[in-house]
């Protein structure tokens, strides 16, 4: 089990109804149906990961976040709305949190941060756009549109009136680290946050 | 028949027919006495019954789904694409039930069939049938067969319909529905499709009020053009472009109004075919119960309410070139499943035949399909 799955599963409560945006092959979704008996769906494009979705028992719904949006899911459907890896890669980041803010509860989120010294350092040394491993892409052909460091994200929740409940970072292993605890801005590669809106 | 058998297919077949003689009451408020069902099963119901699958046909389909009747058949059933040994729906593991429904034209009781009060076929007579008496009288079809609860119900367009109409009447005896290609409920211009396709039947003058039986004559021509203009809401424009163009039979223009363009002959062929083997007075009833399907009806046309009773398991796929029951319909079916808390699993697959894609099998609709129904194997232990 990957150690930012594991840290997300510890904010889940059991027999949550969730929402995955993005949800890739369900691995997540699969998982909290198997240890906390959460409900709910993923939301997905890529028709290999639905296909893996369905036989593993995981509902799934093509879906695409920056075209159709979440106008098809109530207020306060969700317990959870989970995002990892996919806020870089939206449209309007902005939106689609406002929109996780309404379908649930509280949202959990991840990404990875721009700020991270060696994307600094590569940006600084070679004066190209950074290339790493969370980041392996060219500029003109990187799905990671909107990429953002964690004083950016938390200065748009500031703005967004959300608020922050847990922020972990881990390195790009997703191994928890004393270094990027120390430094999160600067040494940490991704950060995964719990949100929800401070007027309930 | 090809020249062997292939090996996934589910081989020779025999319908089999079993007769019902406690009266059904009917949502029309008539009842029939009596009647038959005529079905088809492939595979093996396994020792507790769990691994049982209903298929559902379709407006001109019926209980021939996969396999052959006999070593001189050109074609199989008209779901062996997806029916069989290792086929999504697989034989080695279900045991698949093919019903033909009640109203039909291909051996359970319908218009065609002799009305045992007069002793002559019932035509116009016979009852109007919904969606929900089919249901009905599958579920005493499943009562015979000693099938308590189906792992899944299965179909497309009509047929998905009747898999959607199993999980709000019998929610206790359905662990997943398929719904493929359909629609919670016709749109106008679908009604209206179908009111020219009965237009044409009525307005034959072979068809004598329905009677036509008793007149040793069909009608054929408003058989013919109702399936004309049906089959072209099965196509897409893409699809009929690709296969004909404005192609035509001879070299040039003939400057008069006989089949030219290979799209007339191929209408008027598949017109032709359809009239000599398909009763008109069951096309009637057929688009009728398309038209009147609307579970949401009930239920001051809040869909999501009547989806409340459900407690299935969905899969909903659509197909991006269907213009008859089109992604946006399966998509209305799926909000209304998520806002009741149904479990559901949708995509929309990307396909250039239309409406009659269903029935085609590309790799990304058999890798899904596939993937689905194993995971409902595993779930019911077969």
């Amino acid at each position: 089990m990957r150690t930012d799955l594991k840290i997300i599963e510890q904010w889940i409560n059991s027999g949550s109804h969730v929402l995955d945006l993005g949800c890739g092959d369900g691995t997540l979704l699969d998982y909290l149906q198997r240890e906390k008996q959460a409900t709910g769906f993923g939301l997905e494009i890529n028709q290999d990961h639905i296909t893996t979705c369905m036989g593993r028992g995981v509902s799934v719904i093509e879906q695409n976040l920056d075209t159709q949006g979440l106008g098809n899911f109530e207020d306060h459907t969700f317990d959870t709305v989970l995002m990892t890896q996919a806020l870089q890669a939206v449209r309007r980041p902005d939106m689609v949190l406002d929109e996780m803010m309404r379908v649930g509860r509280e949202g959990i989120v991840t990404f990875p941060n721009f700020a991270y010294w060696k994307l600094r350092w590569y940006l600084m040394r070679r004066g190209r756009m950074p290339e790493s491993e969370t980041l392996p892409y060219k500029w003109y052909n990187t799905p990671n549109i909107h990429l953002c460091t964690f004083k950016d994200f938390e200065a748009l929740c500031h703005r967004k009136d959300f608020q922050i409940l847990n922020r972990t970072v881990v390195d790009g292993e997703h191994q928890d680290h004393w270094l990027s605890r120390l430094w999160p801005n600067m040494l940490g590669q991704i950060a995964i946050y719990r949100i929800t809106r401070k007027n309930g | 028949m090809p020249e062997s058998m292939p090996t996934d297919s589910v081989g020779i077949v025999t319908p089999q027919t079993l007769h019902f003689d406690t009266p059904i009451t009917l949502a029309c408020n008539r009842t029939l006495e009596q009647y038959d069902l005529v079905y088809e099963t492939y595979g093996t119901l396994n020792a507790d019954a769990s691994n049982a699958v209903l298929i559902c046909h379709a407006l001109s389909g019926h209980h021939h789904a996969a396999g052959y009747h006999s070593a001189d058949d050109r074609k199989p059933g008209w779901w062996d694409s997806c029916i069989g040994p290792g086929k999504p729906i697989d034989t080695n593991r279900f045991f698949v039930v093919s019903v033909n429904n009640l109203g039909g034209c291909h051996g359970s009781t319908g218009p065609c069939s002799n009305n045992p009060e007069t002793g002559k076929p019932y035509g116009p007579d016979f009852p109007v049938i919904t969606v929900r008496d089919w249901v009905q009288s599958q579920a005493l079809l499943a009562d015979r067969l000693g099938i308590q609860c189906w792992a899944a119900v299965v179909g497309g367009s009509l047929g998905g319909m009747q898999a959607l109409q199993w999980s709000l009447d019998y929610p206790d005896r359905i662990r997943h529905a398929a719904v493929i290609a359909s629609t919670p409920r016709l749109s106008a211009q679908n009604i209206a499709f179908n009111e020219v396709a009965r237009q044409a039947i009525t307005s034959d003058p072979d068809f004598h009020d329905g009677h036509y039986y008793e007149h040793n004559t069909l009608p054929r021509r408003g058989l013919m053009l109702a399936r004309m203009v049906g089959h072209i809401t099965y196509l897409s424009d893409a699809s009929m472009g690709e296969k004909f163009g404005r192609e035509l039979r001879d070299q040039a223009y003939k400057f008069g109004y006989d089949a030219e363009f290979q799209v007339e002959s191929y209408l008027r062929y598949q017109g032709e075919r359809f009239s000599e083997t398909f009763d008109a007075n069951t096309y009637l009833l057929m688009t009728r119960a398309l038209d009147y399907f609307d579970p949401a009806y009930e239920h001051d046309n809040d869909l999501s309410r009547a989806l409340q009773q459900a407690r299935c398991e969905f899969l909903v796929l659509s197909f991006s070139t269907d213009w008859r029951f089109t992604p946006a319909r399966s998509e209305e079916l799926v909000n209304a499943m998520i806002a009741a808390r149904c479990k559901v699993s949708y995509a929309e697959i990307d396909a250039p035949w239309g409406h009659d894609a269903f029935l085609i099998p590309t790799p990304r609709y058999t890798d899904m399909f596939t993937a689905y129904m194993d995971r409902v194997a595993r779930e019911v232990g077969a």
